[in-house]
């Protein structure tokens, strides 16, 4: 059955570079840069990426990381609460304009 | 759970297994060991001799690469215990590591150990944990390791009971805890007590393991937190893609992602240094094996000396040792023995 979405073409995303090399290339190094250990560890930069995954629903970046923070020893409660964070900021964002909401209905009504 | 032999299982036969593994077009692992410069795969010497006394054991764990269990009964008898005894006072093989199964099942094991350790050998064994509180006549295993100065080697997959018990069974978290508390209790795991208890971590699933280093803090932080137990290391394993956990592979379709992951991990430096190298396997049949794992597959060593009968030092230890796919899961990224990882 046809598909967007095909969880084979995840590992395909290397051949980006295929069509524009030079740019793929510089993300690549960007990206392994990102994620090495720095002022955050490898596990919470896993973790972060495992909530913006969700809140962006990318999945790809879902499976990868699901594996990722598996791998790096969180534990399935740690991946949860990753997940609600991102469900957290979604939510509060769309919520945060029910101020603009509030004000709107105030200027127009009596 | 029954075994997979005890099922009438496609994979209680190494044949089956190693069709699945020669089937998939990933590149053979001794051509990646010529691209590095390690072909033919040569011993360092033989520091550990492994002796696996019987395929019984009180569990059955979802993963086991040995498909041992209760209904297992190849069990190694005292006439090959006694060979093993008589190679190891000629030769200077200085470790002796004792696996199964569930080595204590072996109504010998108390007499080889006793035999082992007066010949002066450091003694490991590989023990479930949960077998010390099985029966009463196990209960006093941790003073009969201490008296000997055993290393007491176990798995424990991960501090939680729900990771623990998915892979080991139900129960098994619980009751692994209770005999670390029995083994803290004299000693071991205790720093400065020179009484070795050292735990096993292997993912409970179709993943890599991550670094040593931070599961062992994670380890070592959690017990003590939650249970109050001590422990002295972490060896951090690789699941091996045969056996039970081959058939957990397939059921789950895992298998092709799971393999590619090990090949594209490949770690010369951790090929370098895998256990093979620098031991010898011994089935409970007295057959040699390069490792536990070849030995499960039934890949006998490539020597004249495949019996502990023929057994010839020099001729083994400058034997090729036998590769196949599965010893990508022993260099994959860190690497991967029965210590743990590799670099």
């Amino acid at each position: 059955m046809e598909t967007y979405y095909k969880p084979e073409d995840l590992k395909k995303f290397g051949n980006i570079g295929e069509f524009q090399k030079k740019l793929a290339d510089k993300f690549f190094d960007y990206y392994g840069e990102v994620f090495k250990e720095g002022a955050l560890t490898g596990r919470e930069k896993a973790l972060i990426a495992l909530g913006v995954a969700h809140a962006i629903q990318c999945p790809y970046c879902i499976d990868a990381y699901t594996s990722d923070t598996l791998e790096k020893g969180c534990t399935e409660e740690q991946l949860m609460e990753a997940v609600h964070v991102a469900g957290a900021i979604r939510g509060g964002a769309s919520l945060v304009h029910g101020v603009q909401m509030m004000n709107q209905t105030k200027k127009i009504m009596m | 759970m029954k075994s997979l032999k005890a099922q009438g299982h496609l994979f209680a036969s190494s044949d089956a297994q190693m069709e699945v593994l020669n089937k998939s077009d990933h590149e053979p692992f001794d051509s990646k060991l010529k691209d590095v410069g390690l072909y033919p795969f040569k011993p360092t010497g033989i520091d550990i001799f492994q002796v696996n006394l019987g395929k019984m054991c009180n569990q059955t764990c979802k993963h086991c690469h040995v498909d041992a269990g209760p209904d297992r009964k190849e069990i190694m008898t005292r006439k090959t215990m006694q060979q093993c005894l008589d190679i190891l006072a000629v030769h200077d093989i200085p470790k002796v590591d004792l696996t199964g199964g569930a080595p204590e099942m072996n109504p010998n094991f108390r007499w080889f150990v006793e035999e082992a350790a007066a010949l002066g050998k450091h003694i490991m064994d590989r023990c479930n944990l949960t077998i010390i509180t099985a029966n009463k006549k196990y209960n006093d295993l941790p003073q009969f390791f201490a008296k000997h100065r055993v290393e007491v080697i176990s798995s424990l997959p991960h501090y939680t009971s729900l990771r623990t018990d998915s892979q080991r069974g139900d129960g098994v978290f619980d009751r692994s805890v209770k005999a670390i508390r029995m083994l803290n209790e004299i000693g071991y795991g205790i720093e400065g007590t020179g009484l070795e208890l050292n735990l096993v971590y292997n993912p409970t699933g179709a993943i890599l393991p991550g670094s040593q280093e931070t599961l062992e803090a994670d380890y070592k932080r959690e017990l003590k937190r939650r249970f109050g137990i001590e422990f002295n290391n972490l060896y951090v394993i690789t699941n091996m893609p045969i056996s039970r956990f081959l058939d957990y592979l397939l059921v789950s379709n895992n298998y092709e992602n799971y393999m590619q992951k090990l090949v594209e991990a490949f770690n010369p430096n951790a090929a370098g240094k895998v256990m093979c190298r620098n031991t010898l396997s011994i089935g409970w049949d007295g057959y040699i094996y390069d490792c536990d794992f070849n030995q499960m597959l039934d890949i006998k060593v490539k020597s004249t000396a495949q019996h502990l009968s023929d057994f010839d030092f020099e001729g083994l230890n400058s034997r090729e040792i036998e590769v196949n796919q599965h010893c990508y899961g022993c260099t994959a990224g860190p690497g991967s023995s029965c210590g743990g990882q590799t670099s």
